[in-house]
């Protein structure tokens, strides 16, 4: 039961994954693939995480997993509107 | 399990791989500064995937690293970006 | 297999294109990308403790320096270009230093030479469970206080830079919005997992170089964001951040020559507390180092 739960999350975040990334290279501008990104931050490794979690050994290795998640999620968050805003900045 | 779970970190580092084609062909700051950042985030899923399938928790050390320096880096480069 | 093939040929591919292009920010993002491929690569040859170090030193700490380095230069370089006749001569010397280095590695016998056996032996007497730390702190420790004291050096080189009567680094550019915020989040847990990270090393991958980048990282994102200032150069606590590791690390030297009969020896039974009394004000001076050697030279008041 869990095999397939791990299963399918992984390859759902894997398919995330490829998408941000195909959405990075195939977007016209800055802008565009910034939402392309968010994506496979936000969701990709989200769900790689959430597929991985009954793999763990321990509680402590399942928290190591949530935090590492949480700090990727954090530096997109902010990372996002500053690349925005150099981007609008240079080509208004 | 094991196989399924290296299958799946080759798979993550192919399209991490994919990626760099954005670091390279840019063309302005902000695409390679977000190429690198998907380096860093397909690099850490490559890690956790690893770590899962050969139980090497140590792993999750160097992700957790990586994590925190990939958010401190991008935001210095895009500081350097704007100068 | 797949993974390692892949992997080996996208660091050559990607070293390659970091020294060809013409751009030094998208030379430093290529170097930044090519660490993070090499720190995977040391995952798969089994040195997670390499891998923290590149990723934590080569990738993060390095790369800003140098996409710093690149943004302070301009993409132009102000002086001449080197002549043909001098590429010719670089390319020959970096080329004449692969094939010997590639030449040596061929040509050693297989198993090379190693103490692998010696000193798994002697690890228990050490009372670490890292044989990496055990050869950085016991066994080589000159290495690695000669180490520390390039940091140092190295801290001297970049304020030797600075112009006459400039005291303190220039202060970033003014921010709002988002960078602040995560220079008041990402700190507190920065700080916890650089403790961690020099905690874990006595056991496991880990160790104070990595976890001083870290606390090096999560001060100087403080400083970019506009929450701290930057010290001045003649400030006495920073001095004494940036000598006490060094300092401590000769202290335990000299007893050792006293105690124990040579330079640096660590009297048995007591390695483990000696190495953490060295280890502690270390990580305090190696994140000072490399913190101001983030922030740049110092500039003159305006």
């Amino acid at each position: 039961m869990t095999a397939v739960f791990t299963g399918v999350c992984v390859a759902a975040g894997l398919l995330f994954l490829a998408a941000g990334t195909a959405g990075l290279l195939r977007f016209p501008d800055a802008a565009t693939r910034l939402h392309a990104l968010t994506k496979a931050d936000g969701l990709g490794l989200g769900l790689i995480v959430l597929g991985l979690l009954p793999q763990m050994p321990g509680v402590a290795a399942a928290l190591k997993l949530l935090a590492i998640w949480g700090l990727v999620l954090l530096a997109g968050a902010t990372i996002g509107p500053l690349l925005a805003r150099h981007a609008t900045e240079r080509e208004p | 399990m094991a196989e399924a779970l290296t299958a799946a970190a080759v798979l993550a580092l192919l399209t991490v791989l994919a990626g760099l084609v954005r670091v390279v062909r840019g063309p302005t700051r902000a695409d390679r500064i977000m190429a690198a950042q998907l380096l860093g985030t397909g690099g850490i899923a490559v890690l956790l995937l690893l770590a899962a399938a050969g139980g090497d928790m140590a792993l999750l050390d160097l992700a957790l690293v990586l994590a925190v320096l990939a958010a401190f880096a991008a935001a210095a480069f895009v500081q350097a970006a704007r100068r | 297999m797949i993974l390692d093939a892949l992997l080996a040929l996208a660091i050559l591919a990607l070293a390659a294109w970091t020294v060809w292009t013409r751009d030094a920010f998208a030379a430093g993002i290529g170097f930044v990308a090519t660490g993070l491929l090499l720190a995977l690569a040391w995952v798969r040859l089994g040195s997670v403790d390499v891998a923290l170090t590149e990723a934590a030193i080569g990738a993060g700490i390095g790369g800003v320096l140098l996409v710093n380095a690149a943004t302070h230069l301009g993409t132009t370089a102000e002086e001449a270009p080197p002549s043909p006749r001098q590429n010719r001569l670089i390319a020959l010397l970096c080329a004449g230093f692969a094939v010997a280095v590639g030449t040596a590695l061929l040509t050693l016998p297989d198993p090379a030479p190693n103490l692998v056996h010696e000193a798994a032996a002697a690890l228990p007497a050490t009372g670490l469970g890292n044989p990496v730390t055990a050869v950085l702190m016991v066994w080589r420790g000159l290495d690695t206080l000669l180490e520390a004291i390039v940091v140092l050096l190295a801290v001297l080189g970049l304020w030797a830079l600075a112009p006459e009567g400039a005291t303190r680094p220039a202060p970033p550019p003014r921010e709002e919005g988002p960078l602040p915020l995560l220079a008041r989040v990402l700190p507190p847990i920065g700080v916890v997992i650089a403790l961690h990270i020099v905690w874990a090393g006595a056991d496991g991958p880990g160790g104070k170089f990595q976890g001083g980048a870290i606390l090096a990282a999560m001060w100087v994102l403080a400083w970019m964001a506009g929450l701290v200032r930057a010290p001045e150069v003649m400030d006495r606590r920073l001095a004494w951040a940036l000598v006490a590791g060094p300092l401590v690390f000769l202290g335990v030297g000299v007893a050792g020559l006293v105690l124990a009969g040579e330079f640096l020896a660590l009297p048995a039974g007591w390695a483990k507390p000696v190495i953490l009394l060295i280890e502690a004000p270390l990580t305090l001076s190696i994140a000072a180092g490399l913190a101001l050697l983030l922030l740049g030279p110092p500039e003159r008041a305006p």
